[in-house]
């Protein structure tokens, strides 16, 4: 086939080949045009039903948008004394979140690990099991967290256990397909050399795998941690605890607790830029920090 | 020459000795420090009062109702009256005059059978449950209480019985007498009326004679019986995975619109102003940093509950995001490329549509469908918050704690969904950027 095209392009005078290429010039724009006005109708179309189907209109509420953060802000200049009192009342909250996060984080992220190994060619204790055991990972990580966490709250009453719960479950999917695609690039070298001692699976695993992978897994699971405090952030607002909670009783109370409420914006943004920044320095300490030390 | 060599040789191995020393102390302290963790968050999380507190009851209504449902045989005990309604819903109720098949109406004597030799007998003077290995249980409610009458013997643990109230529970079902009422719940497999609910014609036919009505020119009525079931209320739960779906949509590609022009602006390369450069990576973080959950109420004051809210949510945090991921990608690009086309004469804009926008364009679209199937998910919990799409229904029925089957319905649609959008996702990225190369 390319043979033949090749051939023919040989063939053809510097005219044909001219027009054959302005020819594809003008297929691949029309198929550029056509996609890109597939993709501009349905923004448009989505936006109008979107628009249609909220309660207030776009238009309406976009003068609006200020008038709710302007409130928050005058009420706390207006009480701003409080304010360290409110960030000192609702640092225990924080931190239940942040526990929330990094429990979930730590036992997604050693399921993750063994999930990974099963599902990885080349280390799976059954070979035969990789495909079911990369289900059962797709699954994990398709569960929204919030229905694990409705579920649970449900039968264990609400708190931290039902979202911790809930967020380890997604994360070992989400952490999981992570490291079986580091552990693809691993060198079983190591694996090979401790079988021909007679080690078993997880001397092997843990001897010949983890520490040629562990700085890469770090910094997924760093990453993980970062997503995972948004996510336990967020179902305390749905009804298990900690600063999600909180916020949720500060808002509905309406104007008379908006101090609360910004001092629990603040706790909450602080704490995700200060973990995306840590984090991102370690994992780049993690990742290029290694190459430098292997080059040198 | 010897000690030359050999010291040396003592110093690595000194070296070497720490060194695994080292590593010794940290392959067990790790654990340890991750283990005394675990502890603490045992305690943190008052895991023990947890357990105590936990009712197992709920867990196995769950369980059970996500397969079963139960039909409520209702007698009222002032007029006489017997209602059969599924689920005891008003909607579910059957007509006057008809009964579910397991009842038997016998002159004023109406039997119901739980099934196993469980007979449930109504009649005029009063109710009696006939339990196979007991005896029978009989009731005269009226004044004065319920009057019932027990075999000989101690009550079990599965009789909660007192003056005005009698509760039987058996494997079977379950009968409550009061003064007023007596009811029996009888529990059967499946999820009933998911099609049809009673009050419409194609109730109980199969797919055969459906199909045959269907050809005979009823298929409108057909669907507008299924669409607007009253009970399982397909046309609305369709509407709701829309809006997921659009959220998601709106929110992933109008926040990477958005970021891309800005993202030049933070990208080194471009943008050699430093002030700018800083400007436009703390917008980017404060985007990034202020969560959706946060966006998500400020907006919905401005906007009220409903798609257009949460698309807004992902939009602004997702621009965050892509700016940042956008920036990092621009800084990577090669340089020859630009200097080429810049070499014909080309104007900035037409560098970079020409030279940057091709090599950068396979990376950011994988990006993009990446976020975009990670924010289906993330719209069912922003639905929640927000008030629209499935997350909201999800919600809804689950503070009810009465129709698990609807929950069970609704976890198995929103998981098909996430997995839809991850597998189209994943299609349209090899589609798109398979093309391209």
């Amino acid at each position: 086939m390319a043979d033949q095209t090749a051939a023919s392009i040989e063939d053809a005078s510097p005219a044909e080949i001219r027009e054959r290429y302005l020819a594809q010039t003008r297929r691949k724009r029309l198929y550029s045009g056509m996609l890109l006005a597939v993709f501009v109708a349905l923004m448009a179309g989505g936006f109008i039903t979107a628009d249609s189907r909220n309660a207030g209109g776009f238009w309406d509420g976009l003068h609006r948008i200020f008038d709710f953060p302007a409130g928050v802000i005058a009420e706390t200049v207006e009480k701003i004394d409080r304010m360290p009192a409110n960030l000192v009342k609702f640092f225990p909250a924080l931190m239940e979140t942040i526990n929330i996060a990094a429990a979930a984080t730590l036992l997604g992220a050693l399921g993750g690990i063994v999930l990974s190994m099963l599902a990885t060619r080349g280390m799976a204790r059954w070979p035969r099991l990789i495909p079911v055991f990369r289900r059962i990972m797709d699954v994990m990580r398709a569960v929204p967290e919030i229905v694990i966490a409705l579920v649970l709250i449900f039968v264990l009453g609400g708190g931290p256990v039902p979202a911790m719960i809930a967020i380890a479950f997604h994360t070992v999917g989400a952490l999981g397909k992570l490291f079986s695609e580091v552990n693809e690039n691993a060198s079983l070298k190591p694996v090979e050399g401790l079988a021909s001692v007679g080690a078993n699976w997880s001397q092997r695993m843990f001897l010949g795998v983890v520490p040629q992978v562990a700085p890469n897994y770090l910094s997924y699971a760093l990453l993980r941690f970062e997503i995972n405090i948004r996510a336990s952030a967020i179902l305390g607002f749905v009804g298990a605890g900690g600063i999600g909670y909180e916020l949720k009783n500060a808002i509905g109370w309406g104007i008379g607790r908006y101090d609360e409420a910004a001092a629990i914006f603040l706790l909450l943004f602080l704490t995700i830029v200060v973990v995306d920044q840590v984090s991102s320095y370690a994992r780049d300490l993690l990742t290029h920090g290694r190459k430098k030390e292997m080059l040198a | 020459m010897t000690l030359a060599a050999d010291m040396p040789m003592d110093g690595l191995k000194t070296r070497a000795e720490a060194l695994f020393r080292r590593k010794r102390m940290v392959a067990i302290a790790l654990p340890l420090v991750l283990l005394a963790y675990l502890v603490y968050a045992l305690f943190a999380f008052n895991v023990p009062a947890l357990l105590q507190g936990a009712s197992l009851e709920n867990g196995a209504t769950l369980i059970r109702d996500s397969y079963s449902y139960k039909t409520h045989v209702t007698r009222d005990n002032r007029s006489g009256e017997v209602t059969f309604a599924i689920e005891g819903e008003r909607k579910g109720e059957y007509a006057p005059g008809t009964h579910p098949d397991w009842v038997t109406v016998a002159g004023d004597d109406t039997i119901t059978d739980l099934g196993g030799g469980h007979l449930v007998h109504y009649r005029a003077e009063g109710v009696s449950y006939e339990i196979p290995g007991y005896g029978t249980v009989s009731a005269q409610p009226g004044n004065g209480g319920v009057n019932a009458t027990f075999p000989d013997g101690d009550l079990p643990e599965w009789i909660n019985a007192s003056k005005n109230r009698v509760t039987i529970t058996t494997d079977a079902g379950r009968v409550t007498i009061t003064r007023n009422r007596t009811e029996v719940f009888r529990y059967s497999l499946g999820w009933e009326l998911f099609f049809f609910t009673l009050d419409s014609p194609y109730h109980g036919m199969g797919p055969g004679e459906l199909l045959s009505h269907a050809l005979s020119g009823e298929a409108g009525a057909i669907w507008h019986d299924f669409w607007n079931n009253a009970m399982w209320r397909h046309g609305d739960v369709a509407w709701a995975l829309v809006e997921t779906v659009l959220m998601a949509f709106l929110g992933t590609f109008g926040a990477a619109i958005v970021a891309l022009p800005l993202a030049f602006l933070a990208a080194r390369n471009f943008a050699p102003l430093m002030a700018v450069r800083f400007t436009f990576r703390r917008i980017f973080d404060f985007l990034r940093g202020t969560d959706a959950l946060i966006w998500t109420i400020v907006l919905s004051r401005a906007f009220g509950p409903g798609p257009m809210t949460g698309a807004l949510a992902i939009l602004l945090t997702d621009t965050g995001s892509f700016g940042k991921m956008f920036s990092e990608a621009l800084e990577n690009v090669d340089g020859k490329q630009i200097e080429g086309v810049q070499s014909t004469g080309a104007k900035p804009l037409l560098r970079y549509r020409f030279g940057v926008i091709p090599q950068v364009t396979p990376v950011l679209l994988s990006q993009v469908l990446y976020f975009f199937e990670s924010n289906t998910r993330s719209a069912t919990i922003i639905g929640a918050i927000t008030g629209g799409g499935i997350g909201l229904m999800l919600t809804q029925a689950m503070i009810t704690q009465k129709d698990w089957e609807e929950v069970t319905y609704f976890i198995i649609l929103v998981i098909l969904l996430v997995f839809v959008m991850d597998w189209f996702s994943g299609w349209l990225r090899r589609k798109l950027i398979g093309g391209e190369r």
